[in-house]
């Protein structure tokens, strides 16, 4: 019977590489299927809304980018302290991979909401508490990622990453509790898990699709760049110069 | 949904430039991060390896 490989078999760098290598291309074909299909539901059948008109549409893409900039802040946060605490080096390279793509989603969530927002409440910005965390939350990326960068020594930059990343984790919630907590011209929650969808059933369907692509689409662009940090990293290991030779 | 014609469609109700400024927009920038390695080396690393390189050769 084949034995199946245990979990931290992708720990070590080298084995995460050919993961990484594998399973890229197809994470980028879901992605891309699963956006070809919510752009469709969204543009060809879900209907013009009665308040909105058709630039509510923009909430295909602005929805599934601030759930993405929230939960990967969350994974980055996590693989750096965890990363820290195990002295795990690829948990930390993990971290680095994940930030740019974090930073990424964060700057669509806030573009889109700003194109959203001046049609709908007449400003393309507001100093509401919403906006604000999440503007917060791309100062974090870009702080975490100018912090890694500027110092030598790859370990140290690893640790104080690391702690700024897990400091920073505490942004996540009051990014999602803000329009609780305070009175915010943001709308509420597009979706419950304790409520019955407030929106029809289409659009629903459409946003639910694009989260599944964007999920795909960030795995496999997180793969990409985590193989790229890891063969920086690696460059004296004989399996990396054999790598290099084998090209 | 029915579209009367494509126009109608690229119009999307008076609302074309702010449907399609964040479409385009995160489609260039989606498209932008697909291509890890050429971003990998951030301008300050870069930078550093280039004084490195000038240090030794002086």
């Amino acid at each position: 019977m084949k034995k199946l490989p245990r979990l931290f078999t992708f720990a070590a760098p080298k084995t995460f590489y050919r993961l990484a290598t594998v399973t890229g291309p197809w994470l980028y074909a879901i992605a891309a299927a699963f956006a070809i299909w919510g752009l469709y539901v969204g543009f060809f059948v879900a209907p013009t809304d009665a308040t909105q008109g058709d630039s509510y549409r923009i909430i295909f893409i602005h929805v599934p980018a601030a759930w993405m900039s929230m939960v990967l802040y969350m994974a980055m946060a996590g693989w750096a302290a965890f990363g820290w605490a195990a002295n795990a080096r690829l948990a930390s390279m993990m971290a680095r991979a994940i930030a740019p793509t974090g930073a990424a989603f964060t700057f669509l969530a806030l573009w889109t909401g700003a194109f959203w927002g001046k049609p709908t409440w007449g400003a393309w910005w507001v100093w509401d508490a919403r906006l604000t965390s999440e503007l917060i939350l791309l100062f974090l990326y870009l702080g975490f990622m100018a912090l890694v960068e500027a110092i030598d020594d790859v370990r140290r930059a690893d640790h104080a990453g690391a702690l700024l990343a897990i400091v920073g984790a505490v942004n996540v919630p009051i990014i999602y509790f803000s329009v609780r907590w305070w009175n915010t011209l943001h709308q509420g929650s597009s979706i419950s898990m304790t409520a019955a969808p407030k929106m029809a059933h289409t659009m629903l369907l459409s946003m639910l699709l694009m989260t599944v692509a964007f999920w795909a689409y960030a795995f496999a662009v997180v793969f990409m760049r985590a193989r790229a940090v890891v063969l920086e990293r690696e460059i004296g290991a004989d399996w990396v110069q054999a790598l290099a030779h084998k090209k | 949904m029915v579209w009367n014609s494509a126009s109608d469609f690229f119009a999307m109700g008076g609302y074309g430039l702010y449907v399609w400024g964040s479409y385009g927009v995160t489609a260039a920038c989606c498209w932008s991060l697909c291509w890890p390695r050429a971003g990998t080396v951030p301008p300050c690393r870069r930078w550093r390896i280039w004084k490195m390189n000038k240090v030794k050769q002086t």
